[in-house]
């Protein structure tokens, strides 16, 4: 299908298009790896009267240390971010979490911080972002100034982000030498997740030290499952404590129902994926 | 003596088509552009049924590079009714059916206006500024709602829902005993239930049409599956003579029968090139295509099957209902038709009725989709089979083996009527089992049971034939079919040697060029590079019935074999005249014409340029070597085979996975077992995909909610198993090529082996089906209740593309 007509900008630098979002108001739309975007704009379910292109703005993209947190670039494909030595290293999750999105086609040309900013609910990336407490740094034509991922994610499709405004970068801090696993349930390899739990954990001496754990489509936002985490720490990693703890899996969800879950074989899901997820996660 | 060429016929050749297909080498009709050339784009009903009240094109038509609107109001002299050639009884009921709808529309997504413009971005444009109103009528989606007194109509003027009702009782043709007595005289009589659930065709080439109407003749590039009945029906339904009509089906990027159409899209591009003086182009997008263009199977199988206590099946009554959709299109009713005599497949029984309502309603028309009829009953009856041997306590192999027909008894007359001319169920699962490792699977399944592991492992069996090799002309007209089920084929003899053979046949992605150069090359002992098939252009290939129902190779190749062999005995004759002998001392082998008993000899490229240029030929003799026949089968074929499936289900998620898949096909003599085995590769995974992923699904106003790929689910490589086949050969005795056809084979056979599996990895849990196709949510719950599980949670959409919302959106 033919999307409506727009005018087209390639910002070289954050500036300009910052500056291009601000004139067009809420009519403008950016475009990083247009994996989301243009099916939209193609079925014409939205109709911008200008989009952003800022593929070429070098600053926004790949991966770097910054110290205590590493930094990704908001236009990284999700292939770099997958391989990113940086990544695997600091923040495994991300790096397993980002290796089931979609397909190899679509994670070369998808972009990290688009799929965040797009804020889909069934969408991998949210949950670990949430679990690992990344800063998202956005741009305004007021400067920049940065969103804890409790705060990003609004509703559905819709994030902290006002018209005008720009993800740049997103800040994670070090996990190094924590264990994680990405627990992903589809009906087909390509689809976006009926339910998803991301699992981080430092496990000491057998003992669960500190865990991390979110859920992916369980509310309009990722969820935080905070009771399971709280349930996991300072025990051992036994597989009666991990059962015990995924039961409160569900605790915060508001699911909903679609042709491929109702709510409570969502909440089934989210209990089942969760103990597996942290069983693997620790193992 | 010089060296036998290694036959062609069973050479693994690779396709002479790919490297232009797969580089994108070809044209492929949107490819496709005329000087002057105009786009057309549709604007489709939002709503299931309404009655249009009003339909404002004006501000449409001051659009940029707007040349004409049109209504249905507009063509309503011109478009005439879509053709429907299959009026299965003499009272079928049959609407009225407008390319453009002009005073109602019967289901969401049918066309109510169109625009031709000067570029496809300016006709969508336009779209959006036509102004209609819709006054809602009663939707009707359930069959047996709409069956019942007093339901809502969704064609008020015929008075009924009820599009026709169609019956086989083998009492009555003579062919079995009564279903009744059956009935009353078996040990044990199962009753079950099944959803046959509405699937999309899904072809990879959205259609597209393309018409220049600046020749004599007026000329239509489609990407269609029936070039020759498009150009049949485009002069039946516009009244435009038939030879001011040619239809070009160019490469063509699969059908699966979705393409067997003659579209409203065809129609109403076809005469605004007319009224207009100029080309025009319609491409669908995919959601046009997933809304509009019809879909296949949904039907509700009511099935009684009799038995002996030791298993013998005495009989099997089958109670269809037919979606028929809003609409009969081209051959709508007849589709459980080709199902009907079926459901009885390979096994013997002493009574058989088959009764089908077909039932409109508010959804897209239903039509051919791959295997069309008969993958419903093998389902039907394979999961009736696996029924009865969990309710006698018998290994469900071993129930078929008791019942099926020996090898010995062909030809054989089944109780539906029809006489298999061959086959051997015997081997074909013989070597299934054994590649299947079907006692060690069975071991494994107990000791997974014995300790209650979370994962199940389940066997399911499909012993499937088909009838294909569609038809013998005076069946279909039995049938009530509006045409033939012949194939034609030509030949010519190029002075250079070369041969160019011409086919009725339409290939779309099966590899016929290939296949039918191999079948010449044999045939007439000329290299395969030699040979050139020409086909889908009405004016090259003048005649022909086209490619559906697997008939292609077993009809139409054997044509082309009848044309080579008169070519052979033109060739012989002007031999016998260049040797200076007699015709019957000419012995043709290997493309040589030798005088029998000498070393005289010539060959057929020879030959050929001999007759070309006429300089001497016998007396009485044509200047030409060229020949053409048509076939008229005298039976359908009958492909059989044996698959069986083994999945893990995991009772904790409803997960199911194929841990192995094994099919033993029995296609007759094959052409090339590349091209087989890619068909069936790719028909199993449709099988799988009914099994496990696909469905149509409709919210309460009749919306298709799973409109896009990210809602209706095919699955990729990534989710199917390393497919084991392995063939059997017993060749077809009704035609000359030994062949049966295989193009319908997979996806038949694969759909109930795969359920079949699921439902024997949770029997013992309490569950005795799950209504296709097998969800997790589905599973689990059949799992956790311990009954089937019917009906999803509602039509809403999954998540990603199809349940975007358009005000929030990605900043």
């Amino acid at each position: 299908m033919i999307p409506a007509a727009f005018d087209y900008v390639v910002p070289a630098t954050v500036d300009d298009a910052v500056r291009e979002l601000h004139d067009a108001g809420d009519e403008a739309k950016v475009l990083a790896g247009g994996q989301s975007l243009l099916p939209v704009l193609r079925m014409r379910l939205a109709a911008p009267s200008k989009i952003v292109d800022i593929g070429r703005i070098t600053e926004l993209r790949g991966v770097r240390d910054a110290g205590d947190h590493i930094v990704i670039g908001a236009t990284t494909p999700h292939h770099e971010v997958q391989h990113n030595q940086l990544v695997r290293e600091h923040a495994l999750l991300l790096a397993l979490a980002t290796e089931t999105v979609a397909d190899p086609q679509v994670r070369h040309l998808g972009t990290f911080g688009g799929a965040l900013a797009h804020a889909d609910p069934a969408g991998d990336l949210l949950a670990p972002a949430l679990a690992l407490d990344c800063t998202f740094v956005v741009a305004g034509m007021d400067g920049r100034h940065e969103v804890p991922a409790s705060e990003f994610f609004v509703d559905y499709f819709t994030t902290a982000l006002r018209p005008g405004e720009l993800l740049l970068e997103v800040r994670v801090p070090k996990y190094t030498g924590w264990r994680a696993h990405y627990e992903k349930f589809n009906r087909v390899a390509q689809a976006w997740s009926i339910c998803g739990v991301a699992a981080a954990v430092r496990v000491d001496n057998g003992t669960i030290a500190e865990a991390r754990v979110g859920l992916t489509n369980m509310s309009s936002v990722p969820v935080r499952a905070r009771g399971v985490e709280e349930a996991l720490v300072g025990q051992q990693a036994s597989p009666e404590v991990i059962k015990a703890a995924a039961a409160r899996a569900v605790d915060g969800t508001l699911p909903t129902a679609d042709g491929n879950a109702d709510a409570e074989y969502r909440e089934h899901l989210a209990k089942v994926l969760t103990e597996r997820a942290v069983t693997a996660a620790c193992s | 003596m010089t060296a036998v060429a290694e036959p062609e016929v069973g050479r693994a050749r690779l396709r002479k088509e790919d490297a232009r297909l797969i580089t994108g080498r070809t044209r492929w009709t949107d490819n496709l552009s005329l000087p002057g050339m105009l786009h057309l784009a549709f604007l489709r009903s939002p709503v299931a049924h309404a009655r249009i009240s009003k339909i404002d094109t004006s501000a449409a038509k001051q659009k940029p590079g707007v040349i004409a609107v049109v209504t249905g109001a507009d063509v309503a002299e011109e478009q005439g009714s879509l053709p429907c050639a299959w009026p299965i009884t003499e009272d079928i009921k049959i609407p009225n059916a407008p390319s453009l709808a002009v005073d109602e529309v019967n289901f969401a997504g049918e066309a109510v206006a169109a625009v031709v413009a000067r570029s496809a971005a300016e006709a969508v444009d336009a779209l959006e500024a036509i102004d209609v109103e819709y006054d809602e009528l009663p939707v009707v989606l359930d069959m047996n709602e709409a069956l019942a007194e007093g339901a809502d109509l969704v064609h008020p003027e015929l008075g009924t829902n009820k599009c026709a009702t169609w019956v086989f009782d083998s009492a009555e043709a003579g062919s079995g005993g009564a279903i009744d007595d059956a009935i009353a005289q078996a040990d044990v009589v199962l009753e079950r239930t099944f959803r046959q659930q509405r699937l999309i065709p899904s072809f990879m080439e959205p259609r597209s049409v393309l018409v220049d109407p600046t020749g004599e003749q007026i000329t239509v590039w489609s990407a269609t599956q029936i070039p020759h009945i498009l150009k049949w029906m485009i002069s039946a339904v516009t009244g435009v003579p038939e030879t001011k009509v040619r239809v070009i089906a160019p490469d063509v990027g699969g059908g699966f029968g979705g393409k067997l159409q003659v579209t409203p899209e065809e129609i109403i591009t076809f005469l605004m090139a007319r009224r207009l003086g100029r080309p025009v182009k319609w491409t669908e997008t995919r959601s046009e295509s997933m809304q509009s263009a019809h879909h296949g199977r949904d039907q509700i199988q009511k099935i009684t099957l009799a038995a002996a206590s030791d298993g013998t099946l005495k009989g099997l009554k089958v109670e269809l209902l037919a979606d028929m959709g809003a609409y009969l299109r081209l051959v709508t009713p007849g589709v459980p038709i080709l199902g009907a005599f079926m459901f009885n497949a390979i096994y013997k029984m002493d009574a058989y009725r088959f009764e089908c309502t077909n039932v409109f309603t508010n959804k897209t028309p239903t039509d051919a989709y791959r295997g069309a009829g008969r993958p419903e009953a093998t389902f039907a009856i394979e999961r009736m089979m696996d029924e009865l041997a969990a309710e006698l306590g018998r290994d469900p192999i071993d129930l078929r083996r008791q019942n099926w027909i020996k090898h010995e008894e062909f030809p054989f007359t089944t109780v539906a009527g029809l006489t298999y001319d061959s086959g051997n169920y015997e081997a074909a699962t013989a070597k299934a089992l054994e590649l299947f490792g079907y006692d060690a699977l069975r071991q494994e399944q107990r000791e997974r049971r014995e300790r209650g592991d979370t994962v199940q492992l389940g066997i399911g069996v499909s012993t499937y034939t088909e009838m294909c090799g569609l038809a013998p002309s005076r069946v279909l007209g039995a049938l009530r079919y509006a045409a033939g089920g012949w194939e034609h084929a030509s030949i010519r003899m190029l002075p250079t040697g070369k041969v160019e053979v011409i086919t009725g046949t339409s290939p779309h992605g099966q590899g016929h060029e290939t296949a039918w150069s191999q079948i010449v090359a044999d045939r007439l002992g000329v290299p395969f590079e030699d040979v050139e098939v020409l086909h889908g252009d009405t004016a090259a290939s003048h005649k022909g019935m086209d490619s559906y129902g697997s008939r292609s190779l077993a009809v139409g190749g054997t044509a082309l074999v009848m044309a080579a062999d008169r070519v052979i005995e033109k060739a012989k004759k002007l031999a016998a005249h260049m040797l200076e002998c007699s015709e019957d001392d000419i012995e043709f082998s290997g493309g040589k014409l030798t005088v029998r008993g000498t070393d005289k000899a010539t060959d057929i490229q020879s030959v050929a340029l001999h007759a070309h240029v006429a300089h001497d030929l016998p007396e009485g003799m044509e200047a030409s070597l060229d020949s053409e026949a048509t076939f008229d089968p005298e039976n359908f074929s009958y492909p059989h085979g044996t698959h069986l499936c083994a999945v893990e289900v995991d009772t904790e998620t409803g997960q199911v996975k194929i841990r192995s898949y094994v099919c033993v096909d029995d296609v007759g003599t094959v052409v090339n077992p590349l091209i087989v085995e890619g068909q069936v590769h790719g028909g199993v995974a449709q099988g799988i995909a009914q099994a496990l992923f696909e469905d149509a699904v409709h919210d309460e106003s009749g919306t298709l909610t799973t409109g896009t790929f990210a809602d209706y689910l095919l699955p990729s490589a990534a989710d199917l198993p390393s497919f084991v086949t392995d063939r059997t050969e017993t060749p077809a005795t009704t035609n000359p090529l030994g062949a049966k056809g295989v193009g319908e084979a997979g996806t038949i056979a694969a759909t109930p082996a795969v359920v079949n599996a699921i439902v024997d990895a949770v029997r013992h849990l309490g569950v005795d089906d799950i209504e296709m196709p097998c969800t997790p949510m589905r599973v689990w719950r059949a799992v956790h209740s311990g009954t089937r599980a019917e009906g999803g949670p509602g039509g809403e959409a999954g998540g990603g593309l199809g349940s975007i919302d358009a005000s929030g959106g990605a900043q």
